[in-house]
């Protein structure tokens, strides 16, 4: 099977330990991922905020160069929520509007690009794994069960919601990612909280309200006793895990949870060595989780984490405010 | 967030338009689409809060809103997307935040050195080949523009 691959400008940086893991994964399970040529940024959230054609226009240069991309499916696969969110929608509208596909087209055709709904098909990464693989096959191939290790499954909010194209999962209580971690040996624990936003760029706007959704993440992985949270999105690794000790230092708490990819644990369950699949670039030190697996990592050439030994995790304060968010209401904690 | 979805609804249905521009609910909007999913009506939820972002911007409302700065977020990133067809996460951070929340720049200090010290981040944008043709399509798309 060889995929268009589009892997977002998060996997060349913050996120590169993704883009290593599922590369590794990938060459193991005998996928093919052909980097979409010369492809360029799909605006996250911030382009339509100020333009909308250009944000359309933006993400159909990236459509349209996989159209034509040869010997490949006819598929592009997106490992970002946010590239996931914008592939799809951009093609199930200019489906939907004749007259957006017109001057969208007339753009790209300053380019010598052009492009009509459904040449290609957006799929995220998730989604090859889940159905395009399958559980059963990925378990036949697991040589290190994760058995022990408990896992907060995390879905974001994107690659669940809306489904513009395919609904891959249940957008509220989705239970793929489950049944892959189930597939590959560990404990997945309930996780009410695992289709919640982890309030995207808002750690850039206003930290009183990011710090308050990643903590109620937080707060929730770790009443279940989870070991790890494991994530499929750039954006919800970064902030549950570089700002994890904001949070705790903002929030008055003391979480030391690991987030990481979910195609880093499917490597290490097929044996793949740690430093292939990225990791070690984690801000909260996922050593001593995976050590609970015999996965014994040596000493990352990165100081790892805030250096704090790895103490017994105290009952987090609760902190003093509870903002007014529209959000449903957690739980008396 | 200063109206819940529902109100902002009310609010524009009534007309009160310059109070729902000047208002910050829009821009606390993260794209999650939990409110689109649920809505029974369907309503493309999501895409109204960016129209009202656009609409603020266009009006200038956004000023006179509790989070004046947001928009100017989204602008520089946009700035390195047009200029380079790729996000830049070290010069956003360090533009935006030195001109908005130059005080937070101490905090996320040891955040960005943890970044760079792991290899997550560049000093240095980086810039697709056919960054000529991508300029080209998207002076054509806002000269397309018409409606915000």
């Amino acid at each position: 099977m060889k995929y268009n691959y589009y892997p977002g400008c998060s996997l060349e940086h913050n996120a590169i330990a993704y883009h290593e893991s599922a590369m590794a994964v990938a060459a193991k399970l005998g996928i093919q991922f052909t980097e979409i040529d010369d492809w360029n940024c799909c605006g996250a959230i911030e382009y339509i905020a100020v333009h909308l054609l250009p944000s359309y226009a933006l993400v159909a240069r990236n459509l349209a160069m996989a159209a034509r991309q040869k010997e490949t499916n006819g598929q592009v696969v997106a490992p970002c929520s946010a590239c996931y969110l914008n592939l799809s929608k951009v093609d199930r509208y200019m489906g939907d509007s004749p007259e957006l596909a017109r001057k969208v087209n007339i753009a790209l055709a300053e380019g010598g690009l052009s492009y009509a709904a459904g040449d290609v098909r957006v799929r995220h990464l998730l989604d090859i794994f889940t159905r395009d693989i399958g559980y059963e096959a990925i378990a036949e191939k697991v040589s290190k069960p994760l058995q022990g290790l408990r896992i907060a499954p995390y879905y974001g909010c994107v690659v669940v919601r809306p489904g513009f194209k395919e609904q891959i999962d249940d957008p509220e209580y989705p239970v793929s990612l489950d049944k892959l971690m189930q597939a590959l040996g560990a404990t997945v624990v309930d996780f009410p909280l695992k289709a919640h936003c982890c309030g995207g760029h808002m750690t850039q706007i206003s930290q009183d309200v990011a710090f308050e959704l990643i903590r109620r993440l937080l707060k929730n992985a770790s009443d279940y006793e989870a070991d790890i949270i494991v994530t499929l999105c750039p954006m919800c690794q970064l902030n549950l895990d570089a700002y994890q000790e904001s949070v705790n230092r903002h929030c008055k708490t003391d979480y030391h949870i690991p987030i990481l990819y979910f195609t880093q644990l499917i490597g290490l369950a097929l044996g793949i060595a740690p430093e292939a699949l990225g990791i070690g670039r984690e801000f909260v030190d996922a050593r001593p989780a995976l050590a609970k697996i015999g996965r014994h990592l040596p000493p990352v050439s990165v100081p790892a984490g805030n250096g704090r030994s790895e103490s017994q995790a105290r009952k987090p304060a609760r902190p003093g405010r509870t903002p007014a968010l529209p959000m449903p209401r957690m739980p008396k904690e | 967030m200063e109206h819940t979805p529902r109100a902002i609804f009310a609010m524009i249905a009534a007309g009160m338009k310059d109070d729902v521009l000047r208002s910050n609910t829009h821009w606390y909007c993260v794209s999650c689409y939990y409110c689109m999913v649920r809505c029974p009506q369907e309503v493309h939820i999501t895409d109204l809060m960016y129209t009202l972002k656009r609409m603020s911007i266009e009006k200038g409302l956004y000023r006179e809103s509790s989070t004046p700065a947001t928009p100017e977020f989204s602008a520089t990133f946009i700035d390195y997307v047009e200029n380079y067809g790729r996000s830049f996460e070290f010069g956003l951070a360090t533009r935006y935040h030195l001109k908005h929340h130059p005080l937070d720049m101490i905090k996320m200090a040891p955040i960005g050195l943890g970044m760079l010290r792991r290899r997550r981040m560049d000093l240095a944008p980086r810039k697709i080949k056919n960054i000529d043709q991508l300029k080209r399509i998207l002076n054509k798309a806002r000269q397309l523009g018409g409606a915000v």
